[in-house]
């Protein structure tokens, strides 16, 4: 009798922590399934915003995520994409609202991107493939793993570019005057979306070189 | 299982819960948003005069500072209010909704528009809020006149959703350092307003590339936008601006 009984499982169980920890690398958004790129190139120029876009992701999806798992039995199929995009599309114009009344800096210069997260397919993909279908935990766990795999990545990408493009790390000058004056000249090319592209495809070279599981077989 | 009736009932519940959340937190957060919006106003003004060292902290002090009049005129170019209080962000001028104006304007309405009066460095600048549009959405920005009413010493442009890297690039100082010394009247005293010209000012003829600009690459749209942006809004102040010149 008692083998039916399912023993409870504990929060933080290893296959609860694989939720975490797998997207940051096994099944990364922007490295492994190539999604959300376009927010990677566009929020990357400086730290400061892709720093502020990686948190608003994460937010967004680790509640989203919440609120589907929650409402998973009741939602009617036919119409659970639109249920899902209401969510999502309420959650953003929420954290659209928080950063425009206390960070009113970094909501200009995230400008739209703040609106597309609505259209950033990591969101839209999880909620599909896992929250429909698992509790509310496991789904918070999820959502703040995928968000930790898109946002480490942005904030990567956008570290270097700031570094090489302007010289300076959230607007602090670190590269020191001197090695101006010996000729060095900051990047104008880091700057422009071509180069998030270029350093996102160096971060997946790196990334296979080290998980060898990720080269495809032929 | 899941019925029209159900589905129906199910999303208008939806909606409507996420209606209320949405408003609660709109009404909650516009008195924060409201003073961001105006401390930027106010920050946009300061830099077109080239204030040095504005930011979100100290712009209303350095406003009420610096901005020693604010001036409503109507489109006969004259004078209908003068503030010169300690606190400028009251003044009536601060708070004329330019948006309104100028819609007025293009259906042949009297409106009233703001002027501020800027003194630094004993110069006396004349600063004239710009709205127009771009590619996606609306763009602004102020521009200063040195006291010849004619010479540009400086500007500021900034855009809702412009498209980053092409015209976005606006509000970036690689952009507006160009107006600086351009003139929007020619030698004869006639208004020329500002051209944002594509393919560059060396395009133009010699005697009106003091009167031009280049244009983005990329952010024709944009670039057009406030090209006919500061040449409607300049018109609109024109009667004034003619007034002031002649004294």
């Amino acid at each position: 009798m008692s083998t039916n009984v399912k023993e409870r499982e504990s929060m933080f169980s290893a296959k609860n922590m694989r939720l975490i920890k797998t997207p940051i690398n096994l099944s990364n958004p922007i490295t492994v399934q190539v999604l959300g790129i376009c927010s990677a190139l566009a929020v990357t120029a400086k730290l400061m915003p892709a720093i502020v876009l990686s948190i608003s992701v994460l937010v967004v999806m680790a509640v989203s995520n919440v609120v589907i798992s929650i409402l998973r039995n009741g939602i009617p199929p036919r119409i659970r994409i639109i249920v899902q995009l209401v969510v999502i599309a309420a959650m953003v114009i929420l954290v659209d609202q928080v950063l425009k009344a206390f960070l009113y800096d970094v909501s200009k210069q995230l400008s739209v991107f703040v609106g597309l997260i609505i259209t950033n397919c990591i969101i839209m993909g999880r909620l599909e493939a896992f929250a429909m279908g698992n509790k509310p935990w496991p789904a918070f766990l999820d959502g703040i793993g995928n968000a930790l795999g898109y946002g480490i990545i942005l904030i990567v990408v956008a570290f270097f570019r700031e570094l090489l493009g302007s010289g300076t790390l959230l607007d602090y000058q670190v590269i020191p005057q001197s090695i101006y004056e010996l000729g060095y000249k900051n990047n104008g090319l880091m700057i422009l979306p071509p180069m998030a592209l270029i350093t996102v495809g160096v971060i997946i070279w790196i990334q296979r070189y080290y998980t060898r599981d990720l080269i495809e077989k032929n | 299982m899941y019925t029209n009736a159900y589905i129906f009932k199910y999303a208008s519940i939806m909606v409507i819960i996420t209606a209320a959340i949405l408003s609660a937190a709109a009404m909650l957060l516009k008195p924060f948003q409201e003073t961001n919006a105006a401390i930027d106003k106010m920050g946009g003004i300061l830099v077109s005069a080239e204030v040095p060292n504005v930011d979100a902290d100290n712009a209303m002090k350095l406003f009420n500072k610096f901005v020693t009049e604010e001036i409503v005129v109507d489109r006969n170019g004259d004078i209908v209010d003068v503030y010169k209080g300690d606190n400028m962000e009251n003044g009536k001028a601060f708070n004329i909704d330019l948006k309104k104006e100028l819609y007025r304007k293009s259906k042949n309405e009297p409106f009233e528009l703001p002027v501020y009066v800027v003194e630094i460095d004993n110069d006396k600048l004349y600063i004239f809020p710009l709205r127009g549009v771009g590619l996606w959405g609306p763009v602004w920005g102020n521009i200063a006149l040195d006291d010849d009413l004619s010479t540009i010493k400086g500007v500021k442009f900034d855009h809702a959703k412009e498209t980053p890297g092409l015209g976005a690039e606006i509000s970036t100082n690689m952009f507006s350092d160009q107006f600086r010394n351009k003139k929007i009247f020619n030698s004869e005293g006639d208004f020329t307003s500002i051209t944002v010209k594509k393919g560059g000012v060396e395009t133009l003829p010699e005697n009106q590339q003091i009167h031009g600009v280049d244009a983005i690459t990329g952010g024709t749209i944009t670039s057009d936008g406030v090209n006919d942006m500061i040449y409607n809004v300049l018109e609109a102040y024109l009667p004034f601006i003619e007034k002031e010149r002649k004294k």
